[in-house]
């Protein structure tokens, strides 16, 4: 239980903290990012590259190592292929992304900032996320 | 520090959260052996996905995001940021949950865990959303459509 729960509540805090700092629960620097005709704010692009950079080294642990620190083994994706399902899914998540400015991520660090708001927008992803199930039950 | 050209760019607290970002992620990587993908962990956390995380687990991850971003403000980071009214925010909550399904993953689980891993359906789906989201904006600030309260 303790070994289940806490790497990933630790990790949860450390990345509410990051989205927080980086300013991705405010969702006019998200959408100022995605303002590249307009009023650009390229912010996004050193969060984005701060943790993809911590990221790419800790890929190279992986093969290094016969499994996780806390768990028995690593359970990992491991799909290449290119899908239509994939792009439209990328491409509608993008519309929703820019309409409001808040992904998953900032969506629940926000209900620590703004509860009313953020409240709103997680449950109609959880709907949304729950009309795919319903309608691909074998996806 | 200000960004010649774009003087409300927060770089260096950007990428001071981007590094947490990314020791988070690690760290689920590494210690628990999973993405850390926030949309696949809720659809886990409120049953709409079977496999994946534990589900103690993801919980576990999920109350970690607000206790977080709270922990920022008590230090008197994150500034005090609007939001979208509530019609604009239930399309975006339900595209952004169909689409994150659909597609295997979000800015989290793609963006950062997928492509720092150079993996061929997350860089192209990063590079999906962020054109249909700065196609979406520059469109609704064509049409003057102003979200954020």
């Amino acid at each position: 239980m303790i070994a289940r729960t806490l790497p990933p509540l630790a990790a949860g805090t450390l990345f509410g903290a990051g989205l927080a700092l980086g300013g991705m629960t405010d969702p006019a620097r998200v959408r100022g990012f995605l303002d590249l005709f307009g009023a650009w704010d390229p912010t996004l692009v050193f969060v984005m590259g701060g943790a993809v950079l911590v990221m790419a080294v800790a890929w190279r642990f992986v093969p290094r190592m016969a499994h996780p620190l806390f768990a028995p083994k690593f359970a990992l994706p491991d799909r290449s292929d290119l899908t239509a399902r994939l792009i439209g899914g990328a491409a509608l998540f993008g519309v929703g992304w820019g309409v409001a400015g808040l992904c998953p991520g900032p969506g629940f660090a926000a209900l620590a900032i703004e509860p009313g708001a953020a409240t709103i927008f997680v449950a109609a992803m959880l709907v949304g996320m729950a009309i795919v199930r319903l309608m691909e039950p074998a996806a | 520090m200000i960004l010649p050209g774009f003087p409300d760019a927060a770089p260096l607290a950007g990428l001071a959260g981007g590094i947490l970002i990314g020791l988070a992620a690690a760290l689920m990587l590494l210690g628990a052996g999973r993405i850390a993908g926030v949309s696949g962990i809720s659809a886990r956390a409120f049953g709409i996905s079977d496999g994946g995380i534990s589900r103690d687990g993801a919980w576990a991850f999920l109350i970690g995001l607000p206790l977080g971003a709270a922990i920022i403000g008590l230090l008197g980071g994150g500034g005090e940021p609007q939001y979208a009214g509530t019609v604009p925010l239930v399309i975006a909550g339900l595209l952004v949950g169909m689409g994150t399904r659909m597609g295997s993953g979000c800015t989290s689980g793609h963006g950062v865990c997928g492509v720092s891993r150079l993996s061929q359906r997350s860089i192209v789906a990063t590079l999906t959303f962020i054109a249909t989201g700065i196609a979406t904006v520059t469109l609704m600030n064509a049409l003057g459509l102003e979200v954020l309260q």
